[in-house]
């Protein structure tokens, strides 16, 4: 499916995957927030304990209001997002019977331990958040309140595991008795690097929808003049926690691009819409590619209009500026890799998957015969051709290549708005604070440019912000949204059309169901979800209104 | 159960929590009605596990070989 926004296939498997996609996107608009606002409700928390502990009567009790609104509106988002997730297991069970079956005895662990953390830690230490004030000491309050983050943030951990073993299958072997991929080493999968820099890459990049979420709503206060003291402080915190999330964000995506180079090369040359490899490859910065159609790679050197950073794509992947990256055209044809090992080509992957297939076969057929030398001799066959086993299932080598217009813009919209976050959060930072040299120089250079008046230049910092840089902040929220969902569009979009990474395609994944039910509970979610959503906005703002005296 | 037992201390803390909620009782009620819909509605009347229904029990291994190894390529 390379045109999925121009003519969505009334097909079973687009269906299936346009809902999983659905599901997905809608379940993470609440888990960045959860994570990101743990984080921030955690350092508030504890600037409070410490000011009681001073025993400042006063600056204590406003960290503690403090401390208490932003727990409020991680409530309800928590609330909100409960069970969200549960959904895309149903559609695992229900749309993907052959893919659950392949990979059930790796995700039964990590989706299992998740499980009971996230049920016992979160269903403890929230109550003891939102029930304890008065219950229980201020230490053992805080550490309940940084636990119910450090909670989500662990079941954060094994999702991603789960997601990171389709994307790098790792710390298993295939049996063809059971037709189950079975764990052979439980740290192989739990600490493989793509599962560990993926979860960095992840959570990271959530601090910072917290910290835009924390900055935007004070920036309201800020420009209706109400809660102002709540309002400068959280955006000093927020402004902090941003800018080191969306730097943290930018070095661990750099990690991450790197194991995306070694484990799934198309999916990078797709998000840089590189047709042909070779050294030195530059970054595209921006090129004219079409969004919805998929270009004649085949036929074109490069995408026209390609205006590109020198030597900073082969930096990207190899960490050398003469590294080798291989585009569109070598995958598909097969290219020698810098150890000197060549790669096939996909017609000979395709080859030695139809063998591994036909060689399973076969060896089930030996065994119901029990025919052991011809099961042994079929077994060595097909273990000699696993590795291209979902290879077998290609028909044209076309498939293989993801959407590239889709991943070059959605990598581009991560990126950018990536890098204005750090813009934005580093010039909230320098306004909210004094930062010797760095804060008058950006407020003189803020009054030459007309965007500050000039009275304004050379007077410290009093935390507040320019009327623009207020209703910038409540910009950059949806901004910051879609920047963390085209991430995600960029690690399942790239990875096409493999469900488990060179394994299981999608077509071979997919439940034997009726396209028509699949669009009928598609239409579901989308009702739901949207009516969720919007009774979400509609508390969450209802309570902002209210303030913290609401509480 | 003592008054200053943990097991008191907790179930107090909880009992007492629950009936000062405020908002919480929105969310509550939110979450139930999710919660009904996803797990009573959903699961049981649109998504059922396609094996268990396809496939006899015991016999799920063939099943996937055929979907895989005969219908698939």
């Amino acid at each position: 499916m390379h045109d999925l926004l121009l003519t969505i296939d009334a097909g079973t498997i687009d269906w299936s995957r346009a809902q999983f996609a659905l599901t997905a996107i809608y379940h993470w608009l609440f888990v960045p927030l959860t994570l990101g606002l743990a984080l921030i409700m955690g350092i508030c928390e504890t600037i409070y304990y410490k000011k009681q502990k001073r025993a400042d009567a006063e600056a204590s009790a406003f960290w503690k209001k403090t401390s208490k609104f932003w727990q409020r509106l991680f409530g309800i988002n928590f609330a909100m997002g409960v069970a969200t997730g549960i959904i895309l297991e149903f559609e695992f069970g229900t749309n993907w019977s052959n893919y659950s079956w392949l990979v059930g005895d790796i995700f039964g662990a990590p989706l299992a331990i998740e499980g009971i953390v996230a049920f016992f830690m979160e269903s403890t230490f929230v109550a003891v958040m939102f029930f304890g004030w008065k219950k229980v000491s201020a230490g053992f309050h805080l550490a309940a309140t940084w636990l119910t983050g450090i909670g989500a943030t662990l079941s954060a951990w094994w999702i991603l595991v789960a997601n990171a073993w389709m994307q790098n299958p790792v710390g298993c072997e295939f049996n063809p008795d059971t037709m189950r991929n079975e764990m052979t080493s439980f740290w192989d999968v739990a600490l493989s690097p793509f599962a560990v820099d993926k979860f960095f890459h992840t959570v990271i990049s959530a601090w910072i929808i917290g910290a835009v979420f924390v900055v935007a709503v004070s920036c309201w206060y800020l420009l209706k003049k109400r809660h102002t003291q709540l309002a400068l402080q959280s955006i000093k915190i927020g402004s902090v926690v941003g800018l080191v999330a969306a730097l943290g964000a930018a070095f661990t995506g750099h990690i991450s691009g790197q194991d995306v180079a070694k484990s799934q090369p198309m999916k990078l040359a797709a998000m840089e819409a590189l047709y042909n490899g070779g050294n030195a490859q530059s970054l595209t910065m921006v090129a004219l590619v079409n969004p919805l159609q998929q270009p004649d790679y085949a036929n074109e050197q490069e995408p026209p209009l390609k205006i590109g950073l020198p030597y900073a794509l082969s930096v990207m992947a190899t960490n050398t500026m003469d590294g080798y990256v291989p585009g569109i055209n070598d995958i598909l044809n097969g290219y020698t890799k810098p150890d000197g090992t060549r790669e096939l080509s996909a017609d000979e992957k395709i080859v030695r998957g139809k063998l591994a297939i036909a060689a399973l076969q076969a060896y089930r057929q030996a065994r119901i015969d029990k025919d052991d030398p011809e099961a042994v001799r079929q077994l060595q066959v097909f273990r000699d051709n696993e590795k291209y086993f979902g290879y077998g299932y290609i028909r044209d080598k076309s498939e293989l290549v993801p959407p590239v217009g889709l991943n070059f813009w959605a990598f581009r919209t991560m990126v950018g708005m990536g890098c204005l976050l750090i813009l934005f959060f580093g010039l909230v930072l320098v306004l909210g604070y004094n930062i010797p040299f760095l804060s008058i120089f950006s407020r003189r250079l803020l009054a030459a440019i007309g965007l500050l008046p000039e009275t304004e230049a050379d007077v410290p910092a009093s935390g507040s912000q320019p009327k623009w840089l207020c209703w910038a902040a409540i910009i950059m929220l949806p901004l910051a949204y879609i920047a963390s969902e085209s991430g995600w569009i960029v690690a399942e979009m790239g990875r096409q059309p493999w469900t488990i990474q060179d394994m299981l395609p999608t077509w071979a994944a997919a439940s034997d169901l009726q396209s028509g039910s699949v669009m009928l509970t598609f239409a579901l979610f989308l009702i739901l979800f949207t009516t969720m959503l919007a009774v979400e906005i509609s508390i969450m703002l209802k309570q902002i209104k209210k303030g913290p005296e609401g509480q | 159960m003592a008054n200053n037992g943990f097991l008191y201390r907790a179930f107090r803390l909880y009992y007492d929590g629950f009936r000062s909620m405020t908002l919480g009782k929105t969310l509550w009620l939110v979450i139930a009605i999710k919660l009904f819909i996803i797990f009573i509605v959903l699961k049981i009347f649109f998504f059922p596990n396609f094996l268990s229904t396809h496939a006899e029990k015991g016999a799920e291994a063939d099943f996937v070989a055929t979907q895989l190894l005969n219908n698939n390529q």
